[in-house]
């Protein structure tokens, strides 16, 4: 008895502690959503309000820009995730399956552009876009994330497993390489594009830093930067409506999180492998 | 004219590679190139002429106080987050790992709930937080209140602000640590533990100190060197809960390269805050790749 109080119960008790902390913001976020105006002021705590108010997320889908945010994130994260397999794939292909000269040289630039993180290059590509004038654009959010290292890397590892048999056989039946490409490599990497899309899609709707630099005008901001917008503009008046669209901003990736999460921890935890 | 054999390769070959290969290199290794010559100069965005000042930027960096508050805040910052996020890391797999033996599905859960705010949006959930340590209105302080306790100003007092941030990544990154430590877990064969028990281990403790730990002693270091590379990037909760305020108390390398650059305009600065902290994540990947050999080594 005292055996598996110390080996299961306690054990048990402590983790349901730290995922009571894990929680916490969570609980409070969706709890402040659905509370009345004045029991959000109210110094007592309660967990859950005395009815569901759901005129904050009403609120905060109609009555700000929210929608327009998530949409800007939709479109921008996509759009991210095209070029970065346009042109990630075919290069990781070359580097896993053909021979050239450049070849060690290509996948040590590769590596050695793993090594830096965004947030080193933003200078220069903020005065190089300045120059081209197309600061405050939407392209602005997109473009310096279309090359892709950790892509490219991710990309050859999973073709370099590849029996080139096949890539042979296709060429045999007449093939050109980019076809080779797009219709027998790429589809075959589809576990690989999962993980990749996952690492991509999560890292740059979150992302702050380069939406925040990149962009003044309110009407290109992506879900982070817009909650900020609304916060601001609200200075602490409208709780209920900002954690209701703090909830709506998150909502979508934890959705996908508690789908798929096998595929989603793969994705992400492959993230690590980047500098 | 008709390409030899030889050409009509190359060709191709260039049609699949120089795309990729055009773009890392505009976007990544000219625009470090430009950052580090850059910190040599005191351009400021939008100025028509700039001087080289040589190290100065450098100089000021690490003798002002606003500048060294930067540095000596993230360094503080990421020897928080790595002992704890790392030690709440292992001690959370661990328990999951063993309950996934009686109780598979409660496991599961608790995997998830682990996990969730390494998938949550962190600017949403800094706003969240700071509804949490709200000084009047948030749960925290009017729990202490309630208690008998003192209430305390988390975001806005000096000497608190900085570990609260860092209570809020070891919040946000024990989840990854988490996942690393059970992919570790799993590797550790199980005949190991029958050994052990046949040599007097039988107790869930020494278990732990005579098999789990040593082999897991790899995959700690590499666990922490991650959590310090991503710890030493902290911008979002800083940039969303505090500015960095009040007085510079939660300044870190990233904001404070966020703001000389992009609200002071002044480039030539900036750049050198930049490459500071990339000398940082380098010095750190370095570590990692030798750490990783060890990794290799070991098995």
């Amino acid at each position: 008895m005292t055996r598996i109080l110390l080996s299961r119960v306690l054990p048990a008790a402590l983790l349901g502690l730290g995922a009571a902390f894990i929680l916490l913001p969570f609980v409070w976020m969706l709890s402040l959503s659905i509370k009345p105006r004045d029991e959000i002021f109210s110094t007592t705590i309660e967990l859950l309000p005395s009815r569901i108010e759901w005129s904050n997320f009403t609120f905060a889908l109609t009555r700000t820009d929210i929608p327009l945010f998530l949409w800007n994130g939709t479109l921008m994260v996509s759009l991210i995730l095209f070029f970065q397999i346009l042109f990630a794939v075919p290069c990781a292909y070359a580097l896993a399956q053909r021979n050239f000269l450049a070849r060690k040289l290509l996948f040590g630039l590769v590596l050695a552009a793993l090594l830096v993180p965004f947030h080193v290059t933003a200078i220069p590509i903020f005065l190089g876009f300045a120059q081209l004038g197309i600061l405050d654009t939407f392209q602005a959010l997109v473009i310096p994330f279309v090359p892709s290292a950790f892509g490219i890397f991710l990309f050859r590892q999973f073709f370099a497993q590849l029996p080139s048999e096949l890539f042979d056989a296709a060429r045999v039946d007449g093939l050109g390489e980019t076809a080779i490409v797009w219709r027998i490599a790429f589809p075959l990497a589809l576990p690989a594009a999962t993980a990749f899309a996952i690492f991509s899609v999560t890292a740059h709707w979150n992302d702050l830093f380069w939406p925040l630099i990149a962009t003044t005008d309110p009407d290109l901001a992506t879900p982070p930067r817009g909650i900020l917008y609304f916060r601001d503009q609200e200075s602490g008046d409208n709780v209920g409506p900002l954690m209701a669209a703090a909830l709506v901003i998150t909502a979508p990736l934890i959705i996908a999180f508690l789908f798929a999460q096998r595929r989603f921890i793969q994705g992400i935890a492959s993230g690590g492998l980047k500098g | 004219m008709r390409l030899s054999l030889d050409g009509r390769q190359a060709l191709t070959d260039l049609w699949l590679v120089a795309p990729a290969t055009l773009a890392l290199v505009l976007f990544i290794f000219v625009p470090v190139a430009i950052v580090a010559v850059l910190s040599f100069s005191d351009y400021q965005f939008g100025a028509p002429t700039f001087n080289w000042i040589g190290t100065e930027n450098y100089l000021t960096l690490f003798s002002s106080t606003i500048g060294r508050r930067a540095v000596t805040n993230t360094l503080l910052y990421v020897a928080i987050v790595i002992p704890f996020s790392v030690g709440a890391g292992l001690i959370v797999a661990t328990g999951i790992h063993r309950m996934a033996g009686w109780a598979p599905r409660l496991s599961n859960l608790m995997k998830t709930i682990y996990f969730l705010p390494v998938a949550a949006t962190l600017v949403a959930m800094s706003v969240a937080w700071q509804m949490v340590l709200h000084p009047s209105l948030g749960i925290v302080n009017q729990t202490l209140a309630s208690l008998g306790g003192q209430p305390q100003n988390w975001l806005s007092d000096r000497g608190l602000v900085l570990y609260t941030l860092a209570m809020i990544g070891i919040w946000q990154s024990i989840g990854y640590n988490m996942i690393l430590f059970l992919a570790g877990l799993a590797a550790i064969p199980p005949e190991l533990y029958d050994a052990a028990e046949i040599d007097g281990a039988g107790g869930a403790w020494s278990r732990f100190w005579t098999v789990t730990w040593p082999m897991l002693g790899p995959t700690t270091l590499f666990v922490m060197v991650i959590t310090a590379t991503n710890a030493f990037r902290v911008f979002e909760t800083v940039a969303t809960m505090t500015g960095g305020g009040p007085a510079f108390a939660s300044d870190t390398l990233v904001h404070a390269l966020y703001r000389e650059g992009f609200v002071y305009f002044k480039a030539g600065y900036a750049s050198a805050l930049t490459m500071v902290f990339f000398a940082f994540l380098l010095a750190l990947t370095a570590l990692q790749l030798r750490v990783v050999e060890r990794k290799v080594h070991y098995r």
